[in-house]
């Protein structure tokens, strides 16, 4: 594979983490939603990419998926929740950004430290991928741990998954990624649905699920 | 020609999916719940086919001899879960907790939920068995949450949560495991397929196994239930309708613990990489300890349930994890008789709960008095549940505890004592349940006894004898697994 090819995957790749980085700390709803869809644009953009330079035509379809569902409709979806909760309040990480982004930054040095000694047989695209896609899984884990909010936490969860689909395509080859990335469209697709129609504001006047923890039947 | 074999195979698949469908617009509640018991005995009958008429191993699905014996299982309680949701359902249509148009909905996704069990089980590639585990985990999310009440949402949403963390986290590992095949098997879909993955595994990078199995170990170990994973358990179990509560703990778990059996004999297959026992081992023992000392403090009578099939997931992990012809002999006894003790527990909650209109533990009192076939059933259930002789639970946590003591005297001490502890406090609480002067409402119950004393008189003829052909199975299921 030619080094251009490569370094625009990595460019891609790393773009994506750096998108992962910004979620961190938008401390907006509107703004967190804007950042997805980027978010979401990038990881097409790097699928699309793949299914070039690995002569992959069944990638493209994933490419689109991650485009039109993750890019347009979710991030179109999730302001009309916010518009119609009325919900545009800033909201409030439960640990501080800095704390946050210094915790983030550890993160992919741990992925880093982790994936580039083990991969080396796995060849350099798979490589560096499977680092960045480590790096964007755990940066995703911890937006959902760091916020409140139903509404973030749901878009940390699609970055985990912006994540896997990116460690997916970057193992060449690997048969069931379109079938992989339906079913988690649907999962997503249903999460987005649970979160407005459950109209979680309207039965406990938030979305911020603290409060939905007053609501633990039976506790202790 | 096609072989029988695999005509029977598209059976155990088509029957739910179909049923589902069919579910999904039948009007009829009464003929609705029929439909599902029948779609489920027939799913049954044709799981119980595959163990004399096997197909060939094909691309996408497998049936070999540990997963014959889980789908088995799985189709029977299945089943008898079906006829008791049919009497559970009556109830809460007269109560007027389940409107008609939910009521389809509640089939068809039993049915679904059945659909995707089957093919996790089924599957021969490690991608289409995280798909049907996730479409599992999908079905289950939207039944618990199915009484929208803010308890029930508040458990479904985080049941969902931590489950879709927990699935991401073993798609991940899926995708090492096919990165550490692909070198070896070459693209494509052998190197997602069972059968080539362990053959093969001998040649696979260990230490790209290593850090799979630690993401596969973390993610299906989330909908194992296993501690410190376990958050969503307890909710999920307590706020959802209770024949999913006996679907959840017999069944979900232990396809989920399938998944992850699979993906340790790989491990086990290759010299070079991590053994996967000592993990499973910790975690394992540290579930049995923690959800032990935990039942103590239980107040709602699911809940504590729950917490009980958070400890005997803990056991079973911990006996595959010691590993062994005798300790997985054990643990697949175990697991068997869990499944067929707790969903018989759950059936009898499950009316219990209905009768009281509660399921406070403080409002329940006097069973064997006002409800003597419910309460007795609940005892038996739980003199099962807790180890006593003579019932068959007793059998296989002796052989685990005792086999652990020839190897490792120290964590079986650990896992003995927890065990009696987890015996202390459920005999404690079923003291208050089942004896004393009856308390609370004492409206007589239409409820279901066939499955619960089916499956108990299972358990109890399982302490007394096994039958030979069954223990050779299992032994010879439990030599593959080493």
């Amino acid at each position: 594979m030619d080094q251009l090819a490569l370094d625009v995957a990595h460019l891609f790749a790393g773009g994506l983490v750096l998108v992962s980085f910004m979620l961190l700390y938008q401390d907006r709803l509107t703004g967190i939603v804007n950042n997805f869809a980027l978010h979401a644009l990038v990881v097409s953009l790097s699928v699309a990419w793949q299914a070039t330079i690995q002569h992959a035509p069944h990638l493209y379809i994933t490419a689109a998926i991650a485009l039109i569902v993750k890019a347009v409709v979710i991030p179109f979806a999730l302001h009309r929740i916010i518009v119609r909760l009325g919900i545009h309040r800033t909201i409030e990480p439960v640990v501080g950004i800095g704390l946050t982004m210094l915790a983030g930054i550890g993160l992919v040095a741990l992925s880093i430290m982790v994936m580039l000694p083990i991969t080396a047989a796995a060849g350099t695209l798979a490589r560096e991928d499977l680092a960045f896609a480590l790096s964007v899984v755990l940066l995703g884990l911890l937006m959902m741990i760091s916020r409140r909010n139903a509404v973030s936490q749901v878009i940390g969860f699609m970055s985990i998954e912006n994540g896997l689909i990116l460690a997916a395509t970057g193992a060449k080859g690997m048969p069931l990624v379109v079938e992989i990335s339906v079913a988690f469209s649907i999962l997503i697709a249903l999460i987005v649905i649970g979160v407005f129609l459950f109209r979680i504001r309207e039965r406990f006047d938030t979305v911020d699920i603290h409060a939905l923890h007053e609501h633990r039947g039976g506790r202790p | 020609m096609m072989e029988p074999g695999s005509f029977f195979v598209g059976a155990v698949l088509t029957i739910p999916v179909v049923s589902a469908a069919v579910l999904a617009l039948l009007p009829d509640d009464r003929t609705a719940a029929r439909l599902n018991a029948l779609a489920a005995f027939l799913t049954f009958l044709s799981a119980a086919v595959l163990f004399v008429e096997r197909p060939s191993a094909g691309r996408y699905l497998i049936v070999d001899d540990l997963n014959v014996v889980f789908i088995v299982l799985s189709t029977f309680v299945g089943f008898t879960t079906s006829v008791f949701s049919g009497s559970y359902i009556a109830h809460e249509l007269e109560t007027g907790r389940l409107t008609p148009a939910y009521l389809r909905f509640y089939h068809a996704m039993y049915q679904a939920l059945m659909f995707g069990m089957n093919l996790a089980l089924l599957s021969n590639n490690v991608g289409l068995m995280w798909v049907a585990v996730e479409l599992a985990t999908l079905t289950t999310v939207l039944m618990v949450g199915i009484y929208r009440t803010p308890a029930a949402l508040e458990a479904a949403w985080k049941y969902f949560l931590l489950g879709s963390v927990g699935i991401a986290l073993a798609l991940f590992g899926t995708i090492l495991v096919y990165l550490a095949a692909h070198a070896t098997v070459g693209e494509g879909l052998d190197a997602m397929a069972w059968n080539v993955l362990v053959d093969k595994a001998a040649a696979f990078d260990p230490a790209l196994l290593n850090l799979a199995f630690v993401f596969l170990l973390l993610g299906y170990g989330t909908k194992v239930g296993l501690v410190p994973l376990h958050a969503w358990l307890p909710d999920a179990h307590a706020e959802g309708p209770t024949p999913i509560s006996a679907v959840l703990s017999g069944l979900l778990l232990n396809v989920a613990l399938f998944a992850v059996l699979r993906f340790k004999t790989i491990m086990s297959a290759n010299p070079a990489a991590l053994a996967p026992g000592p993990l499973m081992v910790s975690l394992g023992l540290l579930s049995v300890v923690f959800a032990s000392f935990m039942l103590y403090r239980r107040h709602d009578i699911k809940r504590m349930f729950a917490y009980s099939s958070i400890e005997h997931m803990g056991i079973i992990t911990f006996a595959f994890g010691m590993g062994g012809p005798l300790a997985n002999f054990a643990g697949l006894l175990h697991m068997t008789l869990h499944s067929l003790t707790k969903s018989a527990i759950f059936f009898c909650v499950g009316h219990i709960a209905q009768v009281k209109g509660t399921q406070r533990m403080s409002e329940i009192r006097g069973l064997t008095v006002s409800h003597p076939m419910l309460g007795w059933g609940l005892t038996l259930g739980v003199v099962a549940i807790v180890g006593l002789p003579p019932m068959g639970i007793f059998m296989s946590e002796f052989l685990i505890v005792t086999s652990t003591f020839a190897r490792q005297p120290v964590l079986a001490i650990v896992l003995g004592l927890s065990i009696l502890v987890a015996l202390g406090a459920l005999l404690m609480r079923l003291n208050g349940l089942a004896f004393g002067e009856p308390y609370g409402s004492n409206a007589p119950s239409k409820a279901s006894y066939v499955p619960v004393f089916a499956h108990l008189a299972l358990v109890f003829g399982a302490g007394i004898w096994l039958p030979p052909a069954l223990v050779a199975w299992f032994q010879h299921v439990a030599a593959l697994l080493n």
